[in-house]
């Protein structure tokens, strides 16, 4: 197999496991100001994902890293172009991450609450910056031989909102099923109601998305040439509907699951509909990036395929690891009396 | 300004704020895993209160050396795409390793030390402290292999319109890129000690817990002894590698402006660049620079008049960073013999004057760390990659002057709003001292048992 097409699957790996990782994480901090009633639920909340968020953000860091080292030149325009949201998107994840360790540090109601809409801010504005941000690569951005023809407004058009909405959507979706298997009692059943509150707006919205794929994007045509594709979104539909139904059996942890496998397989949808490209010009189809006009040299794929197959098991690895020793549900009296947490 | 300097200013900017957190990070984990493993070893509960003690202000430290890391990283994309596009191949494989090798590593890690305390056997939560510290290093290992390709490009043709790697191993191997590493590394070391030694005297200028305090004072001079002769070391060989890669930045660091054999260094100097010589030029100490250049005494040293004049890097802010940074060197050598001399008569606390020194220390390394980089990288100008590819030709094309600007007023306000925080909250739990009295030193130690 060629080396591009197996950097351009890491690619898409790395980009679907960091929204399915980091999405939980986003939807719970969404979430947490709503879903925790006084200063100890919302220390629950943050002290869920406390132990992995970090972890989990690294995905995102090794996503740009392997678009640099595989794909220099999409690196190099993708983040270029898309300047000023790139510039939102990092400036929320710098405010997030501080707001997790500042919050706690002064007995005060009032720090704490700016640092609780801090993280909600945070949470929501990168997964709506993602969600513009993919809906625009899967219609392609204003770009030719002159260079970007666009400007952070023009992002914000209907199709790359419809693509914020889904993302944020999935994330609160996603979130609050997270902290309904996390926590316990009342705060778990409050997760659970708001789990399913939002349901029927991401079933709605995700329709919408690969209706109006169909004229904004060009994703189908991989699909309408090689049909098995198909299998893809036919799942990812499949697993949306298994959310529901698993909630509404009572099982929890298979419905989480099934929101795992829902972000990586909508992730997934959108990745494939763009093979070759990685960002497909709107304006003149010759000035697209593909694998192959914006990939490394040979001998460069080479060793970035070696150390990903060396290290990337390793790290999946002690993640699963950490995820085991860090599977209880957090509680009440765990917050109360650790000192070390959040 | 233009784009290209807007760029420069927010790319300083924001990696040297980067760089207020990321010296103590690479310092500090290693002393507390020292603490915590005399503690597992030991079990005196001394040592497990310091490594809690220490470990909350690492953490507080690392929260924003952590989330300001990823701008850097963006940014390349961001500001300076020409640049990306051009060495991607071979400079972007490092920092993807680094995120993969080290960063993963770290970031997980940290976690399980900080939630693992009540989870995880006393081992393997020392464990888990020792592998952010080594990832914390392995980390500045990638980035200054990177780092080190833009001093000193090696490994790569110029073939279809970039650099492209064909020699990985030389990339590993660069000894610009190694210097550089073990340089800034241990420069971060002796920042936590100093931290460390700084804290420990104001508490125990105060008289408040001096056994806690003069035990952390005592680990820190002599990790700070340690660390900073591998500083001068170091140091002493990068200025090789420098002179032999990067000649004119050499010259630039002395303010040489002649070429001359068997050169002798002026402690007292001061560059006049427009007239190409220097104001005053005294003390001098024959022979010097020849031998810290090539180790000979009577070496030929070339000086900033053999470049082009488009060619030679700012010579005022080099030479007066270079010059603060080597005078801090010595001036910290000083204190750390003294205060592990004062240590092992064991009367720390009698040396009120030495304490007071350390207190008003602390800010030292930090900058002459900063000092550093900026010698590093002003003195490499005005090449973002040294002789392959000029700053001015690596901007993006397609950012705009308002845009730029107002990135940086952003970076500027909110890193300025959250270093206050954060020095803040570290001042306050610094000063608050070690909460944990014995008997709830002892509970804790039950809870994990």
């Amino acid at each position: 197999m060629e080396f591009q097409i197996i950097w351009f699957v890491l690619w898409g790996v790395l980009w679907s496991v960091y929204f399915m990782l980091d999405g939980f994480v986003l939807g719970a901090g969404m979430l947490h100001r709503f879903l925790g009633r006084n200063d100890t639920e919302r220390r629950v909340v943050i002290n869920t994902f406390g132990p992995v968020w970090d972890g989990n953000e690294v995905w995102l860091v090794t996503a740009g890293g392997a678009t640099f080292a595989a794909f220099p030149t999409t690196y190099a325009l993708m983040f270029s172009y898309l300047y000023t949201a790139l510039l939102l998107l990092l400036f929320s994840l710098i405010v997030r991450g501080v707001s997790f360790e500042f919050r706690g540090k002064l007995e005060s109601d009032k720090w704490k609450g700016v640092w609780d809409w801090a993280i909600v801010i945070a949470s929501f504005l990168p997964a709506l910056l993602f969600g513009v941000a993919f809906g625009n690569i899967f219609q392609g951005l204003p770009m030719d031989a002159a260079g970007y023809h666009g400007s952070f407004l023009s992002l914000l058009n209907p199709f790359g909102l419809l693509t914020g909405a889904l993302f944020i959507l999935l994330f609160l979706v996603h979130g609050a099923l997270f902290l309904t298997v996390k926590t316990e009692g009342e705060l778990s059943a409050r997760a659970l109601a708001t789990a399913n509150r939002f349901w029927p707006a991401l079933l709605i919205v995700a329709a919408l998305f690969l209706a109006a794929a169909y004229p904004a994007t060009k994703l189908y045509d991989n699909y309408l040439s090689v049909p098995l594709l198909l299998a893809v979104p036919l799942l990812a539909v499949t697993t949306l509907l298994m959310i529901r139904i698993s909630t509404a059996k009572g099982k929890l942890l298979t419905a989480f699951a099934a929101s795992c496998l829902t972000i990586l397989l909508v992730v997934a949808t959108g990745i494939i509909g763009l093979f070759p490209n990685l960002i497909p010009s709107s304006i003149d189809p010759v000035s697209s990036l593909t694998i192959y006009n914006s990939s490394s040299s040979l001998y460069t794929l080479k060793i970035m395929t070696a150390v990903a197959l060396i290290f990337v098991p390793i790290v999946i690895a002690y993640k699963i690891w950490v995820y085991r020793v860090f599977r209880a549900k957090v509680g009440v009296q765990d917050v109360l009396e650790d000192e070390h947490s959040y | 300004m233009d784009v290209v300097e807007l760029s420069r200013l927010q790319f300083a900017v924001t990696s040297m704020f980067h760089f207020i957190f990321v010296p103590l990070t690479l310092g500090l984990s290693i002393l507390v895993a020292i603490m915590e493993t005399r503690y597992v070893r030991t079990g005196n509960e001394l040592y497990l209160g310091m490594a809690k003690f220490w470990g909350k202000l690492f953490l507080i430290n690392f929260a924003l050396g952590v989330v300001t890391g990823i701008t850097l990283e963006f940014q390349f994309g961001m500001n300076w795409a020409e640049y990306s596009r051009y060495v991607g191949d071979i400079f972007g494989a490092p920092l993807a390793i680094e995120a993969t090798l080290a960063f993963f590593l770290e970031s997980v890690f940290i976690g399980v030390w900080v939630f693992g305390w009540n989870k995880l056997s006393k081992r393997m939560h020392v464990i888990s402290i020792w592998l952010v510290a080594f990832a914390s290093t392995l980390s500045a290992l990638w980035i200054l292999l990177a780092n080190g390709w833009m001093q000193h490009p090696v490994g790569f043709v110029l073939r279809n319109g970039r650099a492209e790697m064909v020699d990985f191993l030389a990339l590993l191997t660069n000894p610009y890129g190694l210097l550089k590493f073990a340089h800034t590394v241990v420069s971060g070391y002796v920042v936590a000690a100093f931290f460390v030694m700084g804290i420990s005297a104001w508490h125990l200028l105060r008289n408040s817990k001096p056994e806690f305090f003069k035990s952390s004072f005592r680990m820190g001079a002599v990790f700070g002894l340690i660390s900073i002769f591998l500083v001068l070391l170091s140091g002493d060989y990068t200025a090789v590698v420098v002179a032999d890669a990067q000649p004119v930045k050499f010259a630039a660091m002395e303010s040489m402006w002649e070429t001359k054999a068997g050169a002798g260094m002026n402690l007292v100097t001061w560059p006049d660049s427009e007239n190409e010589r220097n104001h005053v030029e005294s003390l001098t100490i024959p022979k010097l620079l020849s031998y810290l250049a090539y180790h000979r005494t009577d070496a030929v040293v070339k000086g900033i008049k053999e470049f082009p004049k488009e060619d030679r890097p700012p010579v005022l802010p080099v030479f007066l960073s270079f010059r603060a940074m080597v005078g801090m060197g010595f001036f910290l050598t000083f204190l750390a013999i003294m205060a592990v001399f004062v240590s092992w008569r064991g009367t720390i606390e009698k040396h009120t004057l030495l304490l007071r020194i350390m207190v008003y220390s602390l800010p030292i390394p930090y900058l002459a760390n900063q000092l550093g980089w900026i010698v590093a990288e002003v003195g490499r100008q005005p090449w973002i990659v040294y002789n392959v590819l000029r700053t001015s030709d690596a901007v993006s094309t397609s950012i705009s002057v308002a845009q730029v600007t107002g990135s940086l007023v952003g970076f500027t306000l909110l890193y300025g709003f959250l270093g206050c925080i954060d020095i803040f909250l570290l001042a306050k739990y610094a000063r608050k001292g070690p909460d944990a009295d014995a008997s709830s030193l002892i509970q804790s130690a039950r809870k994990e048992a």
